[in-house]
Protein backbone atom coordinates (compact mmCIF):
# COMPACT_ATOMS: atom_id res chain seq x y z
CA UNK A 1 0.00 0.00 0.00
CA UNK A 2 1.33 3.23 -1.11
CA UNK A 3 1.99 6.47 1.56
CA UNK A 4 -0.66 8.68 1.45
CA UNK A 5 1.36 11.89 0.76
CA UNK A 6 -2.10 14.29 0.17
CA UNK A 7 -1.75 15.98 3.84
CA UNK A 8 1.93 17.36 3.29
CA UNK A 9 1.88 21.23 4.05
CA UNK A 10 -1.34 20.80 6.41
CA UNK A 11 -0.87 23.17 9.72
CA UNK A 12 -2.35 22.11 12.62
CA UNK A 13 -3.99 24.50 15.30
CA UNK A 14 -1.42 26.09 17.35
CA UNK A 15 -1.08 24.86 21.05
CA UNK A 16 -0.16 27.82 23.60
CA UNK A 17 2.28 26.06 26.95
CA UNK A 18 2.69 28.40 30.17
CA UNK A 19 6.14 27.28 31.32
CA UNK A 20 6.16 27.03 34.98
CA UNK A 21 9.10 26.68 37.49
CA UNK A 22 8.26 23.47 39.48
CA UNK A 23 7.48 21.91 35.73
CA UNK A 24 10.97 23.04 34.71
CA UNK A 25 12.38 21.28 38.38
CA UNK A 26 10.04 18.28 37.63
CA UNK A 27 11.58 17.74 34.10
CA UNK A 28 15.27 18.82 35.01
CA UNK A 29 15.30 15.66 37.89
CA UNK A 30 14.26 13.15 34.92
CA UNK A 31 16.81 14.23 33.17
CA UNK A 32 19.47 13.99 35.24
CA UNK A 33 20.24 17.79 34.90
CA UNK A 34 21.67 19.38 37.77
CA UNK A 35 23.44 22.57 37.03
CA UNK A 36 21.20 25.02 39.52
CA UNK A 37 20.60 27.46 36.98
CA UNK A 38 17.52 24.72 36.02
CA UNK A 39 16.51 24.23 39.54
CA UNK A 40 17.24 27.34 41.52
CA UNK A 41 15.53 30.99 40.69
CA UNK A 42 18.46 32.67 42.72
CA UNK A 43 21.34 30.40 40.54
CA UNK A 44 19.53 31.06 37.44
CA UNK A 45 19.01 34.95 38.12
CA UNK A 46 22.51 34.86 39.46
CA UNK A 47 23.62 33.64 35.85
CA UNK A 48 22.08 36.79 34.38
CA UNK A 49 18.47 34.77 33.52
CA UNK A 50 14.87 35.54 34.59
CA UNK A 51 14.33 32.98 36.17
CA UNK A 52 14.91 28.93 35.95
CA UNK A 53 16.44 27.87 32.61
CA UNK A 54 14.06 25.16 30.68
CA UNK A 55 16.96 22.66 29.55
CA UNK A 56 16.72 22.51 25.54
CA UNK A 57 15.12 19.21 25.45
CA UNK A 58 12.60 21.12 27.27
CA UNK A 59 11.23 21.40 24.23
CA UNK A 60 9.38 18.08 23.90
CA UNK A 61 7.19 19.28 26.61
CA UNK A 62 5.99 22.58 25.22
CA UNK A 63 6.22 21.40 21.46
CA UNK A 64 4.59 17.66 21.82
CA UNK A 65 1.15 18.84 22.61
CA UNK A 66 0.84 20.22 18.98
CA UNK A 67 2.85 17.53 16.89
CA UNK A 68 0.60 14.68 18.52
CA UNK A 69 -2.59 15.70 16.94
CA UNK A 70 -0.53 15.86 13.93
CA UNK A 71 0.41 12.23 14.31
CA UNK A 72 -2.92 11.05 15.04
CA UNK A 73 -4.86 12.90 12.26
CA UNK A 74 -6.59 10.60 9.96
CA UNK A 75 -5.58 11.84 7.21
CA UNK A 76 -2.47 10.85 7.57
CA UNK A 77 -3.22 6.97 7.82
CA UNK A 78 0.11 6.63 9.42
CA UNK A 79 -0.28 3.10 11.04
CA UNK A 80 1.16 3.05 15.05
CA UNK A 81 1.78 -0.67 15.45
CA UNK A 82 4.53 -0.68 13.12
CA UNK A 83 6.10 2.81 13.73
CA UNK A 84 9.55 3.77 15.09
CA UNK A 85 10.32 7.19 15.90
CA UNK A 86 13.48 6.96 13.79
CA UNK A 87 15.16 10.70 14.15
CA UNK A 88 14.54 14.34 15.66
CA UNK A 89 15.98 17.50 15.25
CA UNK A 90 15.56 20.80 17.50
CA UNK A 91 16.93 24.15 16.29
CA UNK A 92 17.17 26.65 19.54
CA UNK A 93 16.70 30.02 19.54
CA UNK A 94 16.61 32.20 22.98
CA UNK A 95 16.41 30.15 26.27
CA UNK A 96 12.80 29.48 27.36
CA UNK A 97 12.23 30.33 31.37
CA UNK A 98 9.46 29.85 33.79
CA UNK A 99 7.32 32.47 33.02
CA UNK A 100 7.33 32.44 29.21
CA UNK A 101 4.13 31.54 27.17
CA UNK A 102 5.39 29.34 23.99
CA UNK A 103 3.02 28.51 21.43
CA UNK A 104 3.74 25.60 18.93
CA UNK A 105 2.35 25.53 15.52
CA UNK A 106 2.89 22.16 13.83
CA UNK A 107 2.77 21.09 10.28
CA UNK A 108 3.14 17.73 7.70
CA UNK A 109 6.61 18.62 6.24
CA UNK A 110 7.05 15.31 4.11
CA UNK A 111 5.49 12.10 3.91
CA UNK A 112 7.37 9.36 1.53
CA UNK A 113 7.95 5.68 0.67
CA UNK A 114 11.52 4.15 0.50
CA UNK A 115 12.22 0.80 0.12
CA UNK A 116 8.67 -0.45 1.77
CA UNK A 117 9.50 2.15 4.64
CA UNK A 118 7.35 5.39 5.40
CA UNK A 119 8.91 8.43 6.06
CA UNK A 120 6.13 10.86 8.42
CA UNK A 121 8.03 14.27 9.01
CA UNK A 122 6.41 16.52 11.20
CA UNK A 123 7.74 20.17 11.76
CA UNK A 124 6.90 22.71 15.24
CA UNK A 125 7.82 26.04 15.45
CA UNK A 126 7.58 27.28 18.92
CA UNK A 127 7.43 31.14 19.20
CA UNK A 128 7.69 32.69 22.84
CA UNK A 129 5.02 35.61 23.99
CA UNK A 130 7.66 38.07 22.49
CA UNK A 131 6.85 36.46 18.64
CA UNK A 132 10.69 34.81 19.19
CA UNK A 133 11.44 32.18 17.72
CA UNK A 134 13.01 29.84 20.27
CA UNK A 135 12.48 26.33 19.12
CA UNK A 136 12.30 24.47 15.53
CA UNK A 137 11.79 20.61 15.98
CA UNK A 138 11.60 18.35 13.22
CA UNK A 139 10.52 14.77 13.94
CA UNK A 140 10.81 11.62 11.84
CA UNK A 141 8.64 8.78 12.53
CA UNK A 142 9.21 6.20 10.60
CA UNK A 143 6.83 3.20 9.37
CA UNK A 144 7.94 -0.43 8.50
CA UNK A 145 5.56 -2.55 5.43
CA UNK A 146 3.93 0.45 4.26
CA UNK B 1 34.64 24.30 29.96
CA UNK B 2 36.28 21.94 28.16
CA UNK B 3 38.80 21.97 25.21
CA UNK B 4 36.31 22.24 22.14
CA UNK B 5 38.55 22.12 18.96
CA UNK B 6 38.49 19.63 15.32
CA UNK B 7 39.62 16.29 17.27
CA UNK B 8 38.95 16.41 21.13
CA UNK B 9 36.77 14.72 22.92
CA UNK B 10 33.86 16.34 25.10
CA UNK B 11 33.78 14.67 28.54
CA UNK B 12 31.71 11.56 28.26
CA UNK B 13 28.97 11.66 30.30
CA UNK B 14 27.91 7.98 31.68
CA UNK B 15 24.05 8.14 33.45
CA UNK B 16 22.06 4.37 34.70
CA UNK B 17 18.29 5.26 34.67
CA UNK B 18 16.84 3.05 37.32
CA UNK B 19 14.26 1.25 37.19
CA UNK B 20 11.67 3.48 37.95
CA UNK B 21 13.30 6.20 35.60
CA UNK B 22 10.98 5.65 32.91
CA UNK B 23 7.86 6.46 34.88
CA UNK B 24 9.27 9.48 36.06
CA UNK B 25 9.99 10.65 32.73
CA UNK B 26 6.63 9.95 31.36
CA UNK B 27 5.44 12.28 34.16
CA UNK B 28 8.01 14.62 33.31
CA UNK B 29 7.61 14.81 29.55
CA UNK B 30 3.87 13.54 29.36
CA UNK B 31 4.62 10.77 27.12
CA UNK B 32 2.56 7.63 28.72
CA UNK B 33 2.97 5.51 26.15
CA UNK B 34 2.33 2.15 28.11
CA UNK B 35 5.78 0.43 26.03
CA UNK B 36 8.15 2.77 28.19
CA UNK B 37 6.10 2.08 31.67
CA UNK B 38 4.54 -1.27 31.52
CA UNK B 39 6.22 -4.48 31.48
CA UNK B 40 3.90 -6.68 30.55
CA UNK B 41 2.29 -4.44 27.71
CA UNK B 42 6.06 -4.19 26.77
CA UNK B 43 6.63 -8.22 26.75
CA UNK B 44 3.19 -8.46 25.18
CA UNK B 45 4.26 -6.44 21.85
CA UNK B 46 7.72 -7.88 21.25
CA UNK B 47 9.79 -6.50 23.16
CA UNK B 48 12.33 -7.32 25.83
CA UNK B 49 10.54 -5.50 28.85
CA UNK B 50 10.12 -1.77 29.36
CA UNK B 51 12.36 0.49 26.93
CA UNK B 52 14.39 4.17 27.48
CA UNK B 53 12.24 7.31 25.62
CA UNK B 54 14.53 7.75 22.89
CA UNK B 55 13.59 11.92 23.88
CA UNK B 56 15.44 10.63 27.37
CA UNK B 57 18.52 9.35 25.70
CA UNK B 58 18.38 12.33 23.18
CA UNK B 59 18.30 14.50 26.81
CA UNK B 60 21.30 12.47 27.89
CA UNK B 61 23.15 13.87 24.38
CA UNK B 62 22.08 17.41 24.82
CA UNK B 63 23.42 17.15 28.42
CA UNK B 64 27.10 16.16 27.39
CA UNK B 65 26.94 18.94 24.92
CA UNK B 66 25.75 22.26 27.50
CA UNK B 67 27.75 20.44 30.01
CA UNK B 68 30.85 20.33 27.85
CA UNK B 69 30.05 23.85 26.68
CA UNK B 70 29.37 25.34 29.58
CA UNK B 71 25.51 26.13 29.84
CA UNK B 72 22.20 25.31 28.00
CA UNK B 73 22.80 28.96 25.94
CA UNK B 74 25.63 27.17 24.58
CA UNK B 75 23.61 24.61 22.30
CA UNK B 76 21.99 25.71 19.37
CA UNK B 77 20.88 22.72 17.51
CA UNK B 78 21.19 18.81 17.94
CA UNK B 79 20.09 16.07 15.72
CA UNK B 80 20.09 12.71 16.25
CA UNK B 81 19.10 9.26 15.33
CA UNK B 82 17.56 6.63 17.23
CA UNK B 83 18.42 3.11 16.69
CA UNK B 84 17.99 -0.30 18.60
CA UNK B 85 16.43 0.52 22.23
CA UNK B 86 17.72 1.64 25.45
CA UNK B 87 16.30 -0.29 29.12
CA UNK B 88 16.37 0.75 32.14
CA UNK B 89 18.87 0.11 35.02
CA UNK B 90 21.93 -0.31 32.37
CA UNK B 91 24.58 2.27 31.72
CA UNK B 92 24.71 4.82 28.81
CA UNK B 93 27.12 6.37 27.97
CA UNK B 94 27.68 9.77 25.88
CA UNK B 95 30.98 10.48 23.92
CA UNK B 96 31.57 13.01 21.47
CA UNK B 97 34.19 14.23 18.70
CA UNK B 98 34.58 18.08 17.60
CA UNK B 99 34.61 18.07 13.98
CA UNK B 100 34.70 21.80 12.82
CA UNK B 101 35.36 25.10 14.39
CA UNK B 102 36.16 26.25 17.71
CA UNK B 103 37.63 27.07 20.46
CA UNK B 104 35.11 30.14 20.13
CA UNK B 105 32.61 30.70 17.57
CA UNK B 106 30.52 28.15 15.59
CA UNK B 107 31.82 24.15 17.11
CA UNK B 108 30.06 21.31 15.39
CA UNK B 109 30.09 17.96 17.68
CA UNK B 110 29.70 14.76 16.13
CA UNK B 111 28.39 12.50 18.73
CA UNK B 112 26.61 9.25 20.15
CA UNK B 113 24.84 7.03 22.89
CA UNK B 114 25.81 4.20 23.60
CA UNK B 115 24.40 1.10 25.80
CA UNK B 116 26.36 -2.57 25.98
CA UNK B 117 28.50 -1.70 23.63
CA UNK B 118 25.32 -0.90 20.85
CA UNK B 119 24.49 2.21 19.69
CA UNK B 120 20.92 3.48 20.56
CA UNK B 121 21.66 7.08 19.14
CA UNK B 122 23.78 7.19 16.35
CA UNK B 123 24.74 9.90 13.73
CA UNK B 124 23.93 12.83 16.11
CA UNK B 125 25.56 16.18 15.50
CA UNK B 126 25.19 19.47 17.68
CA UNK B 127 26.18 22.77 16.99
CA UNK B 128 27.41 25.02 19.47
CA UNK B 129 28.09 28.50 19.64
CA UNK B 130 30.61 29.61 22.06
Amino acid sequence: MPVNSKAIGKTYDPTVYAVGREKIREYAHAVGEINPVHIDPQAAREAGFADVVAPPMFAVVYAGPAVIPAMFDPEIEMNFAMMVHGGQEFVWGPLVVAGDEITTTATVKDISERAGLGYYIFESVSVNQRGEEVCRGTWTNIVRGV
Amino acid sequence: MASLTPGDQIPELKITPDKYLTVRYAGASGDFNPIHIDEEFARAVGLPGRILHGLWTMAQVARAQTEAAGGPQHLRRLAVQFRGMGVPEQEVTVTGTVKEGGPAGRVLVETVAEQNGKQIIRNAEAELEL
